[in-house]
């Protein structure tokens, strides 16, 4: 996608490639950045530099090609931005038709970053998004610091935490404690749920990060394994035992003319209907049993899924708010959101805007050192606990070493099988058991950052 | 809607399925038999179509006499480079169509304003018009030829950093509106027989460890409430200290937990947690009081939607059967309990639903003979449905664009008391009807050419000041604003026009489908500092 680099570029009477550009195309966007304009930021010169900026300097990395994805995409090229990247790990499905617009019913199974990119580029001459099919943990950091600007379109809030723990990773601070100004890659971030959406805007270092504000996500709902297990009330707890507790002891589809003892355990794929087709069977009988009603094909689909619902015009609002921030953070034209804005169009259209605060200890973003008191009686299992459930912490499955004797030992880790193994027992062990002393350093490492976090052990019985 | 086979059920199954979690089967097929107008081909008119054309409405048709330009396709994903000189109706047709092969659409190609004073018979067809960047005369002609008919007009463009919108309709009645937290209906406070026997027949001190630990909050809540009530002269707990006087009298029903002691009984714990939402009075919100003393449900004819038909049945019935309260809506909130008994709890008040709803349904049949309709021409379904929603029934009706634009009309009291704060949203909304009155003197926007940016200032603060003059309002309008109007010089900014796109899309589906509560009336969105306001105007 990258064969027009090098050639000379004309905008507006200017060198440009051939179907770069023609007369009065960039007009909406020119009034912004030639005009001077009382509300925009202190920095701002009105020149006709700008947009020879954005065209042909500024480089932007979207992440993710989904709801949010394919409007940024659009939003940004018709911006003028032309060197874009996307990163996505999915193929397209039947159910993103809905909404993202760049992909058809002949490109399901195709890469959603292939795709989206292909179709902007022909659509919007001149713009070069360049795809990645790919995970954002498959980069570091010097892919991700050529970048002025990223943003983020995802439904997952690890992969937020770890975005935000990466930006945070590319700052560099000054002698004196303070951010180096030119390390710092704004992230904007954008989320929907149905009819709801937010926008916000982090200055990683300066302004509230992902982790300062991690109680603003609610978890995810689980039903208790009691309920679950013994006392059904609602359609979803029918379908959660029949997913988690009747699935791995049946075992269907693993060779069904094998005795269930020696079946393989298939995962649930919750696309495949025949699986979703056995579950709600199941389930149905279970509340048939307990008088349950309201077990249906689609309930049951978006239980296994955890599908969050979702409509073209939320997305299209939350990744236009985001677009617009790129946009004016890139030329200055105006101050940007400041910092987090909450939409929801259900009664009437709401928006509510607000400074989120940093937090003067946050986990990824605050220098100060992470502590974490304990009695030495504490088994290593509660220290592993409370890193999952604790609202500051939140994660998900920490691999925690410390340096003992002399040596550094690592005391668990879920993530590879066989450390996992090798380290399991020491789970029920006391720190004290495990050597640990007083203001010992713990270094923990999970999927919802990039680096390792740095806690300080303070055991008082 | 019917459906051309098993195969394309399916298909549309799983190609809306994240949509059909939100406005159910019903709601689709309500947009897929919407038709919808488009009137001028702008970004935000065609962001708006693609927002409705990838759910699924069924039938659009775009208005515009213009060709395409270079800046046209600049800002637009749906003309193509390809397209310049060419008609813009028909090329946004063709791009739209390519969203989704199970929406039609076609184009006119003629000046809207013409189209207009020739046939606006033509306009009747729709469930809904949308209008994008009009000038002002002929948009007000449409809104008048569009309100005389009672379709829904969606006013949407944007303007530099500026979103504005406006919803005309005469009246949109909403049965599903959809509130985000709405009280549980336990009736608590005036048990209805079943619940009360069922109640009642419940004896915890004989109850086994398990059971009593398993009993459902609402049952421990009524007993003790019961109890209360015989101590208290009838009354319930009314201020805070009574409350916690409550709570602790709940608390003390508390059993050692099987689990051993320190072990609280979670049902109690439950119980107590609920008892102030649980001890709010039951009674009938003040909308639907409102709702009750409507003309709509007063003067009842036999040209009365269903919607006023069966309002007038539920007033009746909240003021015979019902005694003062609306039918019971019959769900309960999960809870900790046992199974058996849950879904005990839960059929006495599905039960209870149901012959609420029951009766209202013969009070419809009444009303329905009464004006000379068929007896029978609502049906059951509809009406548990309106009684399930009982509580949250809405009326929306707005101003017209007429009372707005009559400077003797408009809400003058309301813009001067938010023009008290001077960067209030409603200052934006002043400024485009300043810019909108310059259009029509000059013939172009504020700003348009770049040699003229600073002599159209003080001509766009004469505009904003004879209008401020019109309402007699007190020209305190920063200069600033005006400075930004000019700098804009009529630009639409893709993204911003993208927002308003997705807004406006959302309202249309309101419109269409009668779920979730459009805005009354006039939405102004200052991408300035990502904020947004509504005004009644």
């Amino acid at each position: 996608m990258a064969n027009q680099v090098d050639e000379p570029m004309m905008v507006d009477g200017r060198v440009d490639s051939p179907g770069g550009s023609w007369p009065d195309r960039w007009n909406h966007v020119k009034k912004m950045l030639e005009r001077a304009g009382p509300f925009a930021h202190p920095d701002f010169e009105p020149s006709p530099e700008t947009i020879q900026f954005m065209l042909e300097v500024c480089k932007i990395l979207v992440i993710g090609a989904g709801g949010l994805g394919c409007e940024l995409l659009k939003d940004l090229a018709l911006m003028g931005f032309r060197n874009i990247h996307v990163i996505d790990m999915d193929k397209i499905d039947v159910s993103n038709l809905n909404r993202q617009f760049l992909f058809r019913p002949k490109d399901v199974g195709k890469p959603k970053a292939e795709t989206a990119a292909e179709f902007v580029n022909t659509r919007v001459p001149g713009c070069r998004v360049t795809p990645h099919y790919a995970k954002i943990q498959d980069f570091d950091g010097e892919f991700y610091r050529q970048f002025h600007i990223i943003v983020c379109g995802l439904d997952s809030i690890l992969a937020r935490r770890w975005m935000n723990g990466m930006v945070l990773s590319l700052i560099n601070y000054e002698e004196d404690g303070s951010v180096d100004q030119s390390s710092i890659i704004p992230l904007i971030d954008g989320g929907t749920e149905g009819f709801k959406g937010n926008a916000r805007v982090i200055l990683p270092g300066i302004t509230a990060c992902m982790d300062c504000t991690l109680e603003l996500y609610p978890p995810q709902v689980t039903y208790p394994m009691c309920t679950i297990a013994h006392t059904p009330r609602l359609p979803e707890h029918c379908i959660e035992w029949v997913r988690i507790l009747l699935w791995p002891q049946e075992k269907p589809f693993g060779d069904n003319g094998k005795p269930r003892e020696e079946r393989e355990d298939i995962g649930i794929d919750g696309d495949d209907p025949a699986h979703v087709k056995w579950i709600y069977d199941k389930a149905l009988e279970r509340a048939e049993k307990y008088g349950i009603s309201g077990v249906t094909y689609r309930l049951t689909q978006g239980v296994v899924k955890h599908i969050i619902p979702a409509v073209a015009s939320t997305n299209a609002v939350i990744a236009a708010s985001c677009a617009t921030e790129v946009f004016k953070i890139a030329t200055s034209c105006c101050n940007p959101l400041n910092n987090y804005m909450v939409f929801n169009d259900t009664e009437g259209l709401y928006t509510y805007t607000f400074e989120a605060e940093k937090k003067e200890d946050c986990l990824a973003c605050s220098q100060v050192p992470q502590k974490f008191t304990f009695a030495p009686s504490a088994k290593l299992k509660d220290v592993i606990q409370y890193l999952c459930d604790n609202a500051a912490t939140q994660m998900k499955a920490p691999g925690v070493t410390a340096i003992v004797d002399g040596r550094n030992k690592t005391l668990y880790m879920q993530t590879v099988e066989s450390i996992e193994k090798r380290t399991r027992d020491n789970l029920t062990k006391t720190l004290e058991e495990l050597g640990l002393a007083d203001g010992q350093e713990l270094v923990v490492a999970d999927s919802t950052t990039p680096q390792s976090v740095i806690f300080k052990l303070n055991l008082s019985p | 809607m019917a459906a051309t086979g098993a195969g394309k059920t399916m298909d549309k199954e799983k190609k809306y399925d994240r949509q059909l979690r939100l406005w159910g089967d019903h709601g689709q097929a309500a947009l897929e038999a919407s038709r919808v107008c488009l009137v001028n081909v702008t970004a935000t008119g065609t962001e708006t179509l693609k927002n409705l054309i990838l759910p699924g409405i069924g039938w659009f048709t775009i208005i515009d006499g213009g060709k395409v330009t270079g800046e046209d396709v600049g800002n637009n994903f749906f003309l193509e480079r390809d397209s310049i000189g060419k008609s813009r109706a028909e090329v946004a047709t063709e791009c739209l169509l390519e969203l989704n092969s199970d929406v039609r659409g076609d184009f006119i190609d003629e000046n809207p304003e013409h189209l207009l004073e020739a046939n606006p018979e033509f306009f009747r067809s729709f469930s809904c018009v949308i209008a994008a960047q009009m000038p002002e005369r002929t948009l007000l002609s449409l809104a008048s030829v569009l309100w005389n008919y009672g379709i829904p007009l969606l006013v949407c463009r944007s303007y530099g950093l500026i979103g504005y919108m406006r919803v005309v309709v005469k009246e949109h009645t909403v049965i599903e509106s959809h509130p985000d937290n709405a009280h549980s209906d336990l009736r608590l406070d005036r048990p209805f027989p079943a619940l009360a026997a069922y109640v009642d027949a419940v004896d915890m001190d004989s109850l086994s460890k398990k059971d009593h630990s398993h009993t459902p909050f609402p049952v421990i809540l009524l007993k003790n409430l019961i109890q209360w009530r015989k101590e208290h002269e009838g009354n319930m707990p009314k201020n805070y200290k009574e409350k916690g006087v409550f709570k602790e009298m709940v608390r003390k029903g508390m059993w050692e937990n099987e689990e051993g002691p320190g072990e609280p009984e979670e049902n109690f714990e439950e119980a107590i947690r609920h008892t102030n939402t649980a001890l709010v009075p039951t009674r009938i919100p003040s909308e639907i009081q409102t709702l009750f003393e409507d003309e709509g449900c007063r003067n009842l004819n036999a040209e009365s939607s269903d919607f006023f038909v069966m309002t007038k049945a539920l007033k009746e019935f909240a003021e015979n059967e019902g005694k003062g309260a609306l039918p019971v809506r019959g769900a309960i909130p999960d809870m900790f309990a046992d199974s058996e008994r849950y879904i005990q709890l839960q059929n006495i008040y599905r039960d209870q639903a149901k012959q609420d709803a029951s009766v209202v349904a013969s009070r419809v049949t009444q009303i329905l003979s009464s004006i000379g309709r068929p007896s029978h021409c609502i049906s059951e379904e509809a009406i548990r449905l309106f009684c399930r929603n009982a509580a949250f029934l809405r009326v929306v009706r707005t101003r017209s664009l007429e009372e707005e634009y009559n400077p003797e009309k408009a809400c003058v009291n309301e813009m001067g008391v938010q023009l008290e704060n001077p960067d209030s949203e409603i200052t934006l909304y002043i400024m485009l009807r300043a810019v909108d009155k310059f259009q029509q003197q000059y013939g172009r926007y504020p700003g348009y050419y770049d040699d003229q940016v600073e002599a159209d200032i003080p001509k766009l603060k004469a505009c904003m000041c004879g209008l401020l003059q019109e309402w007699s309002l007190s020209p305190y309008i920063k200069d600033e604003y005006v400075h930004e109007m000019c700098r804009y010089g009529g630009s639409e900014l893709h993204s911003v026009a993208a927002f308003m796109g997705g807004a406006a899309a959302q309202e249309v589906i309101k419109l269409v489908t009668k779920q979730f509560v459009p805005f009354n009336n006039t939405y102004i969105y200052n991408a300035m500092n990502s904020s947004s306001a509504t005004y009644t105007l």
